[in-house]
């Protein structure tokens, strides 16, 4: 039998969640308004007052904001509540210049932590499991978000944080972990690695909450098979709170927005315009519950398709497919957000040419980036250490922009692949939107 | 009195190297000297070739990327603990070898060891101090 976290509001009436929805978006665009010079200067731009948003009905009024427009506005330009208000913050990866940093009231850590509850509980979780949470912990979302949400439910909570797997699985035998919350890449790679021990009979394991990167039905389904487990979707980005924002139930058709805190619209990406339910376009959200750092129609930049189509959970807000796209350059490797722009600016500040190739792969289920960079006349010594030295800095420094390891390898002028002039700088092998 | 040596950054991969010397066969380069360094996904190549402008305008022609350096050629007696002895010399004053490389060339009894030592001026004193004979390019052809 299906169970919910909050059923009162996750099988609420269509009725009632769009009252609860423009009762609440009325407040936050007041609250922006009065609190975020930002959001006052771009509503006043496009000649709107908060009188102008009666109901979400007029959401599409409103302008659109950007991830631009987070780091024009870092850090903390974006608040809406004094700091002393605020109680954490999280972040995604980049450097400095381009990081977006969000923060939390109590209060939005709450409603964080119940929509990762939520989550938890439509994976079957109940306060009886032992939740363990294998996302990284730190300024990434992803282990603070199941840890609070797992607190919630009542679960046994080990916050593994990712990596050392010897150590993981010794926890997951001895302390019987049921429900295993990570990156899908990083749960393959568990699945190989409990059958390779031989421990597969000691694994009590029945759900994983798998999220923060791409994965295909494939992938759900080897996953699936090898831990003898059902294997839950959920997605989410730091900007609009973390995992959570949306989360599949046992139907497996898409997974649930928590619209009572975010609500979800697609948009034709060139022209901005607002697209029915069923068409493919680029996912916008408008938090209408956060405090601290409320965002009003953000880009995701993930295509996506809504779904209100009754589903058999019993759950009644909006679905939206796994993304299946981006709409600008970003790619995600071991669940970190990387844009080539970044790895332009290490190869620039070391002297090297802007000609690159990035190239994704997945070895072993486990997420891998090479950076090709063609060498210079500059960087080049008859004395190996020298080269060698130079291509540790471009290791450190890309690792210190990207937060993860990127392998380098230099390769001879005019190698790297063009097409009519243009270089092709990313090579995806991975064909994750395909699954 | 130095030596012009050619370095080549060559990609570590099947066939690089073939292309490589199949053009140095093609525009006949005669290579005197020639050693690899590797790293994991690159090597460096070092040579003593006859006609250093040809063979560097034929590979950035070919868009390979290289430098010339200056290097050492000594003249050692090709006989048991010649090495030795010269390596003493240079070890006695300080001066620490990069990298070296051989050759024996016509000349019966007679090898060179190529070296690039981290003290250029140094290095030749002391080789020079010690009675240890400096070659030219055109010795070792």
């Amino acid at each position: 039998m299906e169970r919910y976290y909050q059923p009162e509001i996750e099988c609420a009436s269509r009725e009632e969640i769009r009252k609860i929805q423009s009762e609440r978006l009325v407040k936050q665009v007041q609250n922006v308004w009065d609190n975020v010079p930002m959001y006052r200067k771009r509503m006043e731009e496009a000649g709107l007052t908060p009188a102008d948003i009666q109901s979400v009905d007029d959401l599409h009024k409103l302008p659109f904001i950007e991830k631009d427009d987070l780091r024009d506005q870092y850090p903390y330009g974006l608040l809406a509540r004094p700091l002393s208000d605020c109680v954490r913050v999280q972040s995604t990866s980049g450097t400095t210049g381009r990081r977006v940093v969000a923060f939390y009231t109590q209060h939005d850590l709450d409603l964080w932590e119940d929509c990762c509850a939520r989550a938890i509980v439509a994976a079957g979780g109940t306060k009886d499991d032992v939740c363990h949470v294998s996302y990284g912990y730190g300024l990434f979302t992803g282990g603070p978000g199941l840890n609070g949400g797992s607190h919630r439910v009542g679960c046994l909570t080990l916050p593994m944080s990712s990596g050392n797997t010897d150590r993981q699985i010794q926890f997951m035998t001895d302390l019987g972990s049921t429900i295993i919350c990570c990156t899908p890449s990083y749960a393959a790679y568990l699945a190989e690695s409990i059958h390779e021990r031989g421990v597969r009979d000691q694994i009590k394991l029945k759900a994983g909450i798998f999220g923060a990167e791409a994965w295909t039905e494939e992938m759900r389904h080897d996953i699936e098979e090898k831990l003898g487990i059902k294997a839950y979707d959920i997605y989410g980005l730091t900007e609009i709170s973390g995992p959570g924002v949306s989360f599949e139930c046992s139907e497996q058709t898409g997974m649930h927005v928590n619209e009572d805190h975010f609500i979800p619209e697609i948009i034709n990406p060139k022209t901005g315009e607002v697209l029915p339910d069923g068409e493919k376009g680029e996912l916008v959200f408008t938090s209408i519950t956060k405090e601290a750092f409320p965002l009003m129609r953000y880009r995701t930049r993930d295509i996506c398709v809504l779904s209100r189509e009754k589903c058999s959970c019993g759950r009644t807000h909006v679905k939206m497919s796994k993304p299946l796209g981006r709409s600008d350059d970003m790619l995600i490797v071991k669940g970190v957000n990387v844009f080539p722009s970044q790895i332009e600016t290490v190869l620039l500040n070391q002297g090297y040419p802007a000609n690159y190739q990035i190239i994704v792969d997945r070895v072993n289920n486990s997420d891998t980036i090479e950076v090709q960079v063609e060498m210079t006349p500059e960087m080049f010594s008859d004395n190996l250490s020298e080269v060698t030295a130079k291509e540790k800095e471009l290791v450190a420094g890309l690792k210190a922009m990207l937060g993860i390891y990127a392998k380098v390898t230099l390769v001879n002028p005019k190698t790297i692949t063009r097409s009519e002039g243009k270089a092709v700088r990313i090579i995806d092998k991975r064909n994750l939107y395909k699954g | 009195m130095t030596v012009k040596q050619i370095s080549v950054f060559l990609e570590n991969k099947p066939g690089k190297l073939a292309a490589f010397t199949k053009l140095l066969s093609d525009n006949g380069i005669d290579i005197r000297a020639i050693n690899i360094a590797e790293a994991s996904d690159f090597g460096i190549i070092r040579m003593i070739v006859k006609d250093i402008y040809n063979a560097t305008t034929l590979l950035k022609d070919a868009n390979y990327i290289c430098s010339v350096t200056d290097v050492l050629a000594v003249e050692v007696k090709d006989e048991p603990g010649a090495l030795s002895s010269l390596i003493a010399v240079l070890g006695d004053k300080d001066v620490n070898v990069e990298y070296m490389y051989a050759l024996t060339n016509r000349i019966k009894g007679v090898a060179y060891m190529i070296i690039r030592p981290n003290d250029q001026a140094k290095a030749i004193a002391a080789l020079e101090g010690s009675g240890m004979k400096i070659v030219s390019t055109e010795q070792l052809f």
